[in-house]
C-alpha cells in the first residue's frame, strides 16, 4: 500500500463556518486514523474577508504543511482566485458552478496588490478575468474541475426532506463542501454521521440537518464525480490520539501543573488559551475538593502583569498569556519580579511585528525582544517550545524553573502553533513533575526574604503566612526588602541574583536546553513553531540521500553556548532556520558563541513556512546555489 | 493578642521632609490596623511609587511596594489569590489619578474587597514639584516655571463614577478621624477608597496646613475658619440601604455634587458608602462555588511531586 499524504484546503469569507467545516474535516480523518496537521490563516476581521484552511493528512506523523493542495473545497470566488494555483496536477477543485462566472472586479475583499499579480497572469495565459479563467488554467495544469451548484443540492434536498427552511439555509455550505471532498475521496461516510452527530451533540435538530445534508452531498460526489486518483479508506488508528489546537497544550499543561491565577487582556493570537482555560475553570483534584483556576479579564496587559505577580506573591502559580504589543507593555513589570525573584510565568504567543504589524499572522519575532526585555540587568528565563505536544511538558518545566530559580519566565509560543491543529499523542500528566524550589511552608523567626545564601536561591515565603513577613521594592534591597543605596551592599545584591544566569545552565538539564537531531556538515540550528517544517524538510531530504543535522534551541535566555557549541563543533556549515526578516537565533547565536551562521532561510510574510519550501532552500545550500539570506515566500 | 500602633511600626529610618503630612496618614494607617486587631502577617500594604510608595517600609505588615501607577494591579492580583489578606493600597495621586487613572477606574468596576488610599498633594514631590492631577488649572507652586495647563481630576467624583463602592476623604492633620474613616474602609465589604489631603511643606505652598487651616480666612476677631468641615455633623447621610435604583442614583447624585465643593469649604468624611454591590470575590465564588474556602493560595496543587490535578476528563474529549 502506498503511503499517504493528502492535502485538503477549504476557503471562505470569515464567519462563513470555514473552521467548523475544518473541524469536521479533521475530525472525520483523524477518526479514520489518519494522522493530521492542519493550519488556519485569517485576516484581522470579523466578517467576510477571506479565511482558509490546510489540512495535511498522512498515516505517519507529521510536523508542518506542504506547498501542494490536493483537494480544494470552496463555496465562493475568492478563494478559487486565491488558490487556485496551489492545486497540483492530478489534484481536484470542487466549487459552486454558480459563480463560475463572477469576476475579480466584483470580489471587493481582493486586495490591489493581489488583484493586479493575478490580472497579469491571466492576461498573460490570455484568460478572462473571471472564476472559469483561472479555473481553466488549472485545468490546462491538468487539475480536475467538480462543478455542483451548492443553491441547488439545498433545494433538492429540502424537496426531498420537506423541510422549506433548508432552502436558503447558506450556512450550510461549510458542510456541503466537506462532505462532497469526504465523498470524492471515499472516506467511509459513518465516520462523517458520527463527527457531525458528536459536534452537534446538544442540538440534535441541528445535527439532523447537517447529516441530511451531509449524506446527500456525500453520496452526490461518490456518484457522480469521476476520475479523481486518490482514495481515503482509512487506516490503523493509534490509540491514545489526541486531535489538538495549538493553544491546548500550554492551557492543560498550565491546568495540569497547578496554574491556579491567570490574569490576561484579551489579544491575537493569546487569548484563546485564557478563554479556554476559563471554560475549564473548576478542576477535578486526586482525593480532594474540587481546584480552579482564576482567569481575569483586566483592563489592560500592565493590570495582567501586575495581578500575575501579586498573585505569585502569595505562593499561587500565575501565569499571564499574551502576544508580543501586550508584552511591550508588561516589561517595565518583568523587571520588577525580576529584582524582587518572584517566580511567574508570561506564554508569549508571537505574531508578526512591528507594531501591530499583521496581527493575525505568524512570525517570530520576538525572540531578541523577550531576551532583553527590561530595563536593567535581571535574571530571567527565556524558553521556546517547538511542536505542539512539547508545549505540554513544557509548560510544567517552566512553572518548575520559575520556581526553583525564582525568577520570571517567558514561555516563547507563535500564531503558528495557537491556529494549528494536529493529532498527536496523548499528553501525559504523570510524565510531568512539580517542583516548588525553596518555597516555604512555615517559618522560622528572624526570617529574611532575600538572605545571602550560598547559591543566591533564599527559602521564600509568601504573602499571608505566619511570621513570613517580608517587603518588596523595585528599588535596590537589604535582605529584608527594605530599600538601600549602599554601594556594597548593591554589589552583593545585584551578584546574588545575577548568578542565577549561571545556576539556570548548570542545572536545568541539557537535553531540555537544547536538542541534538543529529549533526551532519550542514547542520540547521532553529527553534520554536519552525521546527516542525525542518523536521517534514529533513525526511523529504533524507530520501533524496542527503542528510543534513539540526538542533532546536530551547532554553534561549540564559544562552546555553558552550552546550551547544560542543553540540556543533563537527558541522561544518550552520544554517539558521527562522520566521523573522533579521535571523534573531542567529545573531543571539553569534554573540554568545562567537560563532557566525554561514545561511539564513528566514521568512516574514506572515505565513509559517511549509516542509517543502525549507526542504528547496536546503537543496539550492547543500548544491551551492544558495545566496546567504534565502527568504521564503510561500502561502496566500 | 492585639497589637498597639508601635506593634505596626518598622525599624526603617523614615526619611519624608520634617512637616510632611504624610507623617499623619502613615501613623493613622497603624492606628487603624491595631484598632481593628488584624494579625500583621495576614495584613498586606501596597505602595505605588514617590514619597507615599516608601508608606509600605514603615508598617510592619507584608510590604510590596511596586511600581508607579500601578499599585492596584498587584494588590488586587494578592486579594483574589488569596482572598483571607486584609489588603490596603496606597499612593500619591500622581500615581494613582495620572500615569494610574486607568486601574483606577477598571478597579472601581472591579470592586475587589480591599482599601486605596491616595496622598492627595497637588504635586510630585520626589520629582521636585511638578503639578499633579490634582492641582487646579491656573494655580502655580514654587517650582512650577509657569501656572499649571491642565485641569485637576476630581478624585472623590472619579470615584464614585467608576463604582468604588466606599468613598471618603480625610485630611493628613486630623488622624483621629482619618484613622477612623480607613477604619470603616478597611471594613467595608468592598473597594474603598479615601482621599486624604496631605499638605507637602516643600513644594506645594499654596494648599499648606496654614491654608487648610484657614489661616487666610480670619475674620476681625482674629478667628481662623477651617476650610476643612465634616461631613458627619452636617446630617450628610452617605448610605445607601435599600439597593433601589433610585436611592442608589440619589446618593450617587448627591455625593458628586459633594465632590465639587472646594475653596473656603472643603467636606472630609464619608460621601457614599453602598454595601449591596457584590465585591468581586463573591462575584468570583458564583463562577467557582468554592473559591472562598479553597482559594488559589490555598489549593494543593501536587502529591509526592507531580499533579493532583485530573484532566483525564479533558483529555478523553480531545481523543479521537
Amino acid at each position: 500500500m502506498s503511503s499517504v499524504d493528502f492535502t485538503w484546503l477549504i476557503g471562505g469569507p470569515q464567519g462563513s463556518g470555514v473552521e467548523s467545516g475544518a473541524n469536521i474535516f479533521s475530525r472525520v480523518c483523524a477518526e479514520m486514523g489518519y494522522q493530521i496537521f492542519g493550519k488556519r490563516e485569517f485576516y484581522s476581521n470579523i466578517k467576510g474577508e477571506h479565511s482558509y484552511f490546510t489540512v495535511r493528512i498522512a498515516d505517519k506523523k507529521i510536523h508542518s504543511n506542504v506547498n501542494d493542495v490536493n483537494l480544494m473545497a470552496s463555496f465562493d470566488a475568492e478563494t478559487i482566485f486565491r488558490h487556485y494555483d496551489e492545486v497540483v496536477s492530478g489534484g481536484g477543485i470542487i466549487y459552486d458552478s454558480d459563480i463560475a462566472e463572477t469576476k475579480t472586479d466584483a470580489v471587493h475583499t481582493l486586495d490591489m496588490p493581489f488583484k493586479e499579480r493575478l490580472h497579469k497572469k491571466l492576461e498573460s495565459k490570455n484568460k478572462p478575468f473571471t472564476v472559469a479563467g483561472v479555473l481553466e488554467i488549472a485545468k490546462e495544469k491538468g487539475v480536475l474541475l467538480y462543478p455542483v451548484s451548492f443553491k441547488s443540492i439545498l433545494l433538492t434536498l429540502s424537496e426531498e426532506t420537506e423541510n422549506p427552511r433548508l432552502k436558503g439555509l447558506i450556512r450550510m455550505y461549510n458542510v456541503i463542501g466537506v462532505s462532497l471532498s469526504l465523498g470524492l475521496v471515499k472516506m467511509p461516510p459513518d465516520s462523517l454521521q458520527k463527527t457531525i452527530a458528536n459536534i452537534f451533540s446538544k442540538k440534535p435538530e441541528i445535527a439532523k440537518i447537517n447529516q441530511q445534508t451531509a449524506t446527500y452531498s456525500y453520496n452526490f460526489a461518490a456518484t457522480k464525480f469521476e476520475n479523481f486518483d486518490c482514495s481515503l479508506p482509512g487506516t490503523q488508528k493509534e490509540p491514545g490520539t489526541l486531535l489538538v489546537q495549538g493553544f491546548q497544550g500550554t492551557a492543560l499543561g498550565k491546568m495540569a501543573c497547578g496554574c491556579r491565577l491567570q490574569p490576561y487582556y484579551p489579544i491575537t493570537p493569546a487569548s484563546d488559551e485564557s478563554v479556554y482555560l476559563e471554560s475549564n475553570e473548576i478542576l477535578e483534584i486526586i482525593g480532594d475538593r474540587p481546584g480552579s483556576t482564576a482567569v481575569i479579564q483586566t483592563e489592560d496587559e500592565i493590570c495582567a502583569m501586575g495581578m500575575t505577580i501579586g498573585g505569585a506573591l502569595t505562593g499561587t502559580r500565575s501565569a499571564t498569556c499574551t502576544s508580543g504589543p501586550g508584552f511591550a507593555l508588561m516589561t517595565e513589570m518583568l523587571g520588577w519580579a525580576g529584582i524582587n525573584e518572584v517566580p511567574i510565568v508570561i506564554t508569549a504567543y508571537q505574531r508578526s511585528g512591528p507594531s501591530t504589524g499583521l496581527p493575525t499572522r505568524h512570525g517570530q519575532d520576538d525572540l531578541l525582544f523577550t531576551v532583553f526585555a527590561g530595563h536593567g540587568d535581571f535574571p530571567k528565563i527565556v524558553y521556546a517550545s517547538g511542536e505542539i505536544e512539547e508545549s505540554f511538558y513544557d509548560t510544567s518545566n517552566c512553572f518548575n524553573y520559575a520556581d526553583t530559580f525564582q525568577v520570571p519566565v517567558i514561555h516563547m509560543m507563535d500564531k503558528f502553533h495557537a491556529s494549528s491543529v494536529i493529532t498527536c499523542k496523548r499528553f501525559d500528566p504523570e510524565k510531568i513533575s512539580i517542583d516548588r524550589g525553596l518555597l516555604l511552608d512555615k517559618v522560622e523567626d528572624g526570617y529574611r526574604r532575600f538572605e545571602f545564601t550560598e547559591d543566591g536561591i533564599s527559602p521564600r515565603s509568601r504573602l499571608g503566612m505566619d511570621n513570613g513577613i517580608f517587603w518588596n521594592t523595585g528599588d535596590e534591597s537589604d535582605e529584608q526588602g527594605h530599600i538601600s543605596e549602599d554601594p556594597i551592599l548593591r554589589v552583593k545584591m545585584m551578584d546574588k541574583r545575577m548568578s542565577r544566569l549561571e545556576l539556570i545552565l548548570k542545572r536545568i538539564p541539557n537535553e531540555e536546553q537544547a536538542v541534538s537531531y543529529g549533526i551532519e556538515d550542514y547542520t540547521i540550528i532553529s527553534w520554536g513553531s519552525t521546527i516542525g517544517p525542518v523536521k517534514d524538510a529533513l525526511d523529504m531530504l533524507k530520501k533524496e540521500g542527503i542528510s543534513i543535522g539540526l538542533v532546536q534551541l530551547k532554553l534561549m535566555h540564559p544562552f546555553p553556548a558552550e552546550y551547544v557549541s560542543s553540540l556543533l563543533k563537527d558541522a561544518k556549515t550552520i544554517i539558521d532556520v527562522e520566521a523573522n526578516h533579521s535571523g534573531q537565533l542567529g545573531k543571539l547565536f553569534k554573540q554568545n558563541t562567537g560563532r557566525d551562521v554561514d545561511y539564513f532561510i528566514l521568512k516574514y510574510t506572515g505565513r509559517a513556512m511549509t516542509s517543502t519550501e525549507v526542504c528547496d532552500a536546503l537543496k539550492k545550500i547543500v548544491q551551492n546555489k544558495a545566496e546567504k539570506r534565502e527568504v521564503l515566500m510561500h502561502g496566500a | 493578642m492585639a497589637l498597639k500602633p508601635a506593634g505596626f511600626k518598622t525599624e526603617v529610618h523614615n526619611d519624608w521632609c520634617p512637616g510632611c503630612g504624610d507623617f499623619g496618614i502613615v501613623n493613622a494607617i497603624q492606628m487603624a490596623l491595631a484598632d481593628m486587631g488584624v494579625q500583621r502577617d495576614k495584613t498586606a500594604i501596597f505602595s505605588g511609587i514617590g514619597c507615599s510608595g516608601k508608606t509600605s517600609h514603615y508598617i510592619n505588615t507584608y510590604g510590596v511596594h511596586t511600581l508607579h501607577g500601578r499599585v492596584l494591579t498587584f494588590a488586587q492580583g494578592a486579594k483574589i489569590a488569596n482572598p483571607e489578606m486584609t489588603v490596603v493600597a496606597v499612593g500619591g495621586d500622581g500615581d494613582g489619578l495620572g500615569i494610574g487613572a486607568g486601574h483606577f477606574v477598571a478597579a472601581g468596576r472591579r470592586n475587589v474587597n480591599m482599601t486605596y488610599i491616595i496622598f492627595d498633594n497637588g504635586v510630585y514631590g520626589l520629582t521636585k514639584g511638578q503639578a499633579s492631577p490634582t492641582l487646579k488649572l491656573g494655580e502655580k507652586t514654587k517650582s512650577l516655571p509657569s501656572p499649571n495647563t491642565n485641569s485637576n481630576v476630581n478624585p472623590i467624583g472619579l470615584a464614585i463614577a467608576s463604582g468604588f463602592t466606599f468613598v471618603a476623604r480625610g485630611y493628613s492633620y486630623d488622624i483621629r478621624h482619618l484613622k477612623d474613616l480607613i477604619v470603616q474602609a478597611v471594613k467595608h465589604p468592598g473597594l474603598s477608597f479615601l482621599d486624604v489631603l496631605q499638605p507637602c511643606p516643600t513644594y506645594n505652598d499654596l494648599n499648606t496646613r496654614d491654608w487648610y487651616a484657614g489661616a487666610d480666612l480670619m475674620d476681625e476677631a482674629q478667628k481662623r475658619h477651617s476650610r476643612i468641615y465634616k461631613l458627619e455633623e452636617t446630617g450628610y447621610e452617605p448610605t445607601v440601604h435599600y439597593d433601589s435604583e433610585v436611592e442608589v442614583n440619589e446618593k450617587l447624585s448627591q455625593a458628586l455634587i459633594k465632590s465639587l465643593e472646594w475653596g473656603n469649604k472643603i467636606p472630609t468624611g464619608v460621601f457614599y458608602k453602598n454595601e449591596n454591590t457584590t465585591p468581586y470575590t463573591v462575584r468570583l465564588q458564583d463562577k467557582i462555588p468554592n473559591y472562598l474556602e479553597n482559594s488559589p493560595a490555598k489549593q494543593t496543587i501536587s502529591k509526592d511531586g507531580h499533579p493532583n490535578t485530573d484532566i483525564s476528563k479533558i483529555l478523553d474529549s480531545l481523543e479521537v
